[in-house]
């Protein structure tokens, strides 16, 4: 472990950010606060992370419909994205994209995309721009297991291989697509042994622990920087809630969901780092309290802030400009 | 200014562009072509010869050849565009919009106005359309319409080879998604084409001939053949305005309603099946503001509702011909 005090605090607060942003966007859900749907990111946090860590604003992701956790974990500000989740005029996106759409292209995440499958050749696109360009720079392409089996996302491997492209994917296993199992939907044993089938490297790691995700996203790095072409990871999760808030998840036993939660990757960061004597229960804690205080004031102003308004917003940027 | 076909005007626009903008880079099937092979790479350049001589101008970098994967080619482009490039993406035919249009429609469209209006996607998907090449069914179509129906997305259709290279460089150079429709009937016309780069904006009609009894919109391959019609009716001293609109995204209503106004009859000619098609869609425009200037029903000139026929004798009656528009032209006339 080579990470410094400094870093094992930011990889903590990002993840208590997803943790305590997306409990707070399930609850302003349920109370009506949320117009439309949400699919929050709680258990995989270590993943989003891990994946974001050593990223720079000048690496891209292309995200899920599950995009909240990605867009923290890359550094996008919460208040403008619970604004704009709220479906207010500043937030992130204007208010037009929502939960599922949101984009921050400042901070190099190019959009939670609600067609599954439908951002990893995007992030193909964008790591061309990184080769053509030669910026050492990386693109990430966030899937699901259930985008796994999506035609696009096997186009995408293998347009990524051909070109040789910076591209690492990033296939989040959590077991479930929307309501149906991975084992049921995956035809092949094994979604990494699929994967490699397309010609690149492909690592199982344990997605609930931020160090294997950090350490393996830095081999990933490595290669794709080194112009290797493209790399990928099978993450594996634990999807705590429904495919959506609200899915009262029949098709999962109660001692499933209580053996995801035992997986929990916020304690056992916390465990790690105390145990090991890297950070104290005071430097978590104040992270915790911080972290809290930030997105109650997110909801707070959000709230509070004006909705678009139709006669200014409703035409408007939907090109750059229409002769 | 010189002689050149609608293909040479597409290479001339293309390789132009290229030499002026370093952030341009084309992709697609074949767009170079041999790669992999054991003889030449470079030489295909495209299937109908769009690309000739631009890998070999510019290299492998810039003119990239793709497996065939359509989603994953207009996927590639939009993710460049969105991070900087200027990408030309190639669809081979515009019939295989099927396997890739949620990168069409859901994402290059979408981007500006999911984001905010803080997303650029700055490409153009090139892609040859049109019937008359016995085809049959999965190459021969128009499919304009499913484009023009999506906001985001702005549409060129080219009748000409001067308005295929002034329009192909305003869509390269534009800052939104273009999609630009080459006509396969036209790539061997001629015309008289200048050497320099030069644009034509999007939205401004061509009034491809002027008149004063009967209005005439057409379309890409359509205009040529409402141009026939209409040097055939002056002959009986029936004098005819062509508008050709070059965009059907945006589209110039204003050139449209201001003929009409001015000749109080309308002739539609658009090489689609007729329901939701853009000569519903004018036809709709002067019902709703050009209704008083009209002093005949508007007629409409499209493709039957069926798909493309292989057989010639099908084929050459599916596509609007001279004998079908003048029949419309003259019901028009006597009403």
């Amino acid at each position: 472990m080579q990470l410094s005090r400094d870093d094992l605090k930011r990889a903590y607060r990002r993840m208590v950010t997803i943790r305590i942003f997306e409990e707070r966007v399930t609850k302003e859900f349920a109370a009506g606060n949320i117009p439309g749907f949400a699919h929050v990111y709680l258990g995989q946090e270590a993943s989003g992370v891990g994946v974001c860590f050593d990223l720079t604003d000048e690496d891209h992701i292309g995200s899920t419909h599950r995009g909240h956790g990605h867009c923290i974990a890359k550094g996008v500000d919460v208040r403008g994205m619970m604004h704009e989740i709220m479906g207010k005029r500043d937030g992130l996106c204007g208010g037009k994209g929502g939960s599922m759409h949101i984009a921050d292209l400042s901070k190099g995440m190019l959009g939670a995309n609600a067609i599954v499958g439908g951002a990893p050749p995007i992030a193909v696109g964008a790591a061309l721009t990184h080769k053509y360009r030669k910026s050492g720079r990386v693109a990430v392409a966030f899937t699901g297991d259930g985008a796994s089996n999506q035609g696009t996302v096997f186009e995408a491997l293998n347009m990524a291989v051909v070109l040789k492209v910076p591209c690492i994917f990033a296939f989040e296993n959590n077991g479930y697509g929307e309501h149906t199992a991975v084992s049921y939907a995956c035809g092949a044993p094994s979604m990494a042994e699929r994967v490699r089938g397309f010609g690149l490297p492909c690592e199982v790691v344990d997605g609930m622990d931020f160090f294997a995700v950090q350490a393996a996203m830095k081999r990933a790095l490595d290669h794709a920087r080194a112009g290797n072409g493209p790399y990928a990871l099978e993450l594996q999760c634990k999807r705590f809630l429904g495919h959506f808030i609200g899915d009262p998840q029949a098709y999962r036993t109660p001692e499933e969901l209580a053996e995801a939660r035992s997986h929990d990757p916020i304690p056992k960061f916390r465990r790690r780092v105390l145990e090991a004597g890297l950070l104290d229960e005071a430097d978590l804690d104040a992270i915790d309290r911080e972290v809290g205080d930030e997105v109650e004031s997110a909801v707070a102003s959000g709230m509070a802030a004006p909705s678009p308004d139709p006669a200014k917003d409703l035409t408007r940027d939907v090109y750059v400009k229409y002769a | 200014m010189s002689k050149k076909t609608y293909l040479q005007a597409i290479n001339e626009a293309i390789k132009q562009e290229m030499r002026r903008d370093p952030n341009i880079i084309v992709l697609g099937e074949d767009v170079a072509g041999g790669q992999g092979g054991s003889g030449e790479v470079g030489g295909v350049g495209s299937v109908f010869g769009q690309m000739q001589g631009v890998y070999k101008e510019f290299g492998p970098e810039r003119v990239i050849d793709t497996p065939i994967s359509e989603s994953a080619i207009v996927g590639a482009a939009a993710g460049a565009a969105l991070t900087g490039l200027r990408p030309i993406a190639e669809l081979m035919f515009v019939d295989f919009v099927g396997v890739c249009f949620d990168q069409i429609y859901n994402q290059i469209a979408k981007f500006r106005y999911m984001f905010g209006g803080k997303a650029k996607t700055p490409m153009v998907l090139r892609t040859a359309a049109g019937a008359g090449f016995r085809g049959a069914a999965q190459h021969s179509q128009t499919l304009h319409p499913l484009f023009t129906m999506v906001p985001g997305l702005k549409v060129a259709m080219p009748s000409n080879p001067y308005d295929a290279k002034g329009l192909l460089i305003q869509a390269i150079r534009d800052d939104d998604p273009v999609i630009f429709i080459e006509s396969k009937f036209l790539f061997g016309m001629e015309g008289e084409v200048p050497d320099e780069a030069y644009r034509i904006p999007f939205g401004e009609a061509h009034i491809a001939r002027e008149g004063t009894d009967l209005t005439f919109v057409a379309f890409g391959a359509m205009v040529p053949r409402a141009l026939a019609v209409a040097a055939e009716l002056a002959k009986e001293n029936v004098s005819v305005e062509v508008v050709d609109p070059r965009t059907t995204s945006p589209l110039d209503e204003e050139a449209i309603l201001d003929s009409v106004g001015k000749t109080g009859r309308l002739v539609v000619i658009d090489e689609s099946p007729p329901r939701c098609s853009l000569a519903a869609d004018i036809a709709g425009l002067v019902a709703d503001r050009g209704f008083r200037s009209l002093r005949a029903p508007v007629k409409q000139v499209t493709c039957p509702h069926t798909p493309v026929p292989f057989a010639p004798a099908l084929e050459d009656e599916y596509m609007p011909n001279p004998r079908r528009i003048m029949e419309a032209a003259r019901a028009v006339l006597a009403a």
